[in-house]
């Protein structure tokens, strides 16, 4: 176990180190959660009947989503694991007594827990400065916090565990550029990057909740104002530890196959 | 004590003709032509045993040591190192061995080498008093010093393949798998990597395997020879076996390949 914490720790310090590339994604996540949140207003303004959230659920949705966009972004990538497969690296990988899934699994969550540790604060700070109703509220109770802080942990979790399968996969295809793609649109949009789960019609909604790309954000951002609550979110919650298990298993099934039929590129 | 018994391996390598129009054919039908890298190769090597491994560029050196460092698994054939199968357990099996990629690294580039020192000393759960002792030795004979303290990208080649060693020799393997340990390197650093490879095959009874189309290394540190040539072990001697007259080294070696029509 210490040697997967090592590699997770020694990322997360590599991570710490990129200070203007923190600065500078935190600004355009500031600038597009503005826009986002004024937009969504001009819909809330015109018909709040029809809105299928609240307004400050919405706000915090959006805040919260920029907050921790390192967490969940699926365009970003540890390019080390393609380069490592693809130039043949990977030979030394296989020659340490480690197994190759745990550690790029525990490799990602650092990169992604140092990217998001560095970006969430000052904008989460700038967020519940702003008025209403573009601000972020204190959550709805205390167990919220709480359940959003869970959840998120679990969503992150689950990320990388779908991404894993996207690693594994490299190994097959020997190129990741037509995966990745597919992979990034697909899940963003079944996620509730673009547009949160809730704005979909209720019949392409109820079989979007139970695929694994609900079980990412669309969880945590709204437990915190309390959009989900009761019987649903219990769902969500069990629906989360259950993509978990399959993903990780499925990941390291294929992993396993892999490294049996391993070829080594450039010899 | 490493075995292997009538090793094969064989790889399936996807062919096509040049032009458009082929790889628009390839698109449909792909015509794969199978190349065996290793032809029932057997070979027995004792404990402490330094052995020169031979042979043309794509003789089926690379796939032995991949198969024998449990990364690779061959068709058919036994493979015994210290009485595991490496593929087979491959984690307790690289426990005791070490490996050096003379064109790779595994080294992490962007950090000070003693932080991916520290990382290995995890990975292999190194107990820290012989973790100490082990980079104390490594740090004085490899003239390390304060190379731990810089990025390995500011490495030259020279002073990263001490490194290299030194990162290999950390968790005391038993077995030292060493492919191409000099490529590239200027003549001081050639010297350095053989003296300390010689010494710490004698005074630690490491079992060395080394790869290498120099001649000079197997000349220095090597009293036998395997020479491999398509897939198949063609000699296994010592250097006084091949050498002849007042030819030298590579001229000799030059003059065994022709023979065997390698």
């Amino acid at each position: 176990m210490k040697k997967y914490i090592s590699f997770f720790r020694l990322r997360l310090v590599m991570g710490l180190q990129y200070r203007s590339a923190a600065v500078a994604g935190m600004v355009t996540q500031f600038f597009w959660g503005f826009m986002e949140i004024m937009m969504f207003q001009a819909f809330y303004e015109a018909d709040p009947a029809a809105f299928p959230m609240t307004g400050r659920g919405l706000a915090a949705y959006i805040w919260l989503q920029q907050a921790f966009l390192a967490f969940f972004e699926t365009w970003s990538i540890d390019w080390e694991i393609f380069s490592d497969i693809l130039s043949g690296n990977i030979a030394y990988e296989l020659c340490r007594p480690i197994h190759i899934y745990d550690m790029w699994f525990s490799r990602n969550v650092g990169n992604r827990l140092a990217r998001g540790a560095l970006r969430c604060l000052p904008i989460l700070l700038v967020a519940v400065l702003l008025p209403e109703p573009y601000g972020l509220r204190a959550p709805a109770s205390i167990p919220n916090l709480f359940l959003f802080i869970m959840t998120l942990i679990l969503g992150l979790l689950v990320l990388v565990a779908l991404i894993m399968v996207l690693y594994v996969m490299t190994c097959y295809t020997l190129s990741s550029d037509g995966l990745r793609a597919l992979f990034s649109s697909v899940v963003d949009f079944f996620a509730g990057a673009v547009i949160p789960l809730p704005f979909f019609p209720a019949g392409m909604r109820r079989i979007m909740e139970v695929l694994p790309f609900a079980a990412l954000q669309n969880v945590p951002l709204r437990v915190y104002s309390g959009d989900l609550t009761g019987p649903e979110l219990l769902r969500a919650i069990a629906l989360q530890f259950f993509w978990l298990v399959v993903l990780i298993g499925i990941g390291k099934f294929l992993c396993l196959k892999a490294e049996r039929r391993a070829v080594i590129q450039g010899g | 004590m490493i075995t292997m018994e009538k090793v094969c391996k064989s790889y399936r390598i996807a062919k096509r003709n040049a032009g458009f129009m082929e790889a628009c054919k390839a698109l449909f039908h792909r015509e794969y032509e199978v190349v065996d890298a290793l032809k029932s190769v057997s070979f027995t090597i004792s404990d402490g045993e330094m052995v020169g491994y031979i042979g043309p560029n794509g003789a089926g050196k690379s796939s032995t040591i991949k198969i024998l460092s449990g990364i690779l698994s061959p068709d058919s054939g036994t493979v015994l190192v210290d009485g595991r199968t490496p593929w087979k357990n491959r984690i307790e099996h690289v426990r005791q061995i070490g490996v050096v990629f003379g064109q790779r690294s595994q080294l992490w580039w962007d950090v000070p080498v003693i932080d991916s020192f520290e990382l290995i000393k995890d990975i292999y759960s190194i107990p820290n008093q012989m973790y100490r002792e082990n980079l104390e030795e490594l740090t004085e004979t490899l003239n390390l010093g304060e190379l731990l303290r810089t990025p390995v990208r500011q490495l030259s080649l020279g002073q990263r393949m001490r490194c290299e060693l030194a990162a290999s020799l950390l968790h005391s393997p038993r077995i030292l798998f060493l492919d191409e340990p000099t490529i590239g390197l200027d003549a001081v650093s050639k010297l350095a990597v053989r003296e300390f490879v010689k010494n710490h095959n004698e005074i630690h009874g490491t079992t060395v395997i080394l790869t290498t189309h120099d001649m000079q290394d197997i000349e220095a540190l090597t009293k036998r020879i395997i020479l491999i040539g398509k897939g198949q072990i063609l000699m296994d001697g010592t250097l006084e076996d091949i050498r002849r007259g007042g030819e030298s080294i590579d001229e000799t070696l030059a003059e065994l390949y022709r023979s065997y029509d390698i």
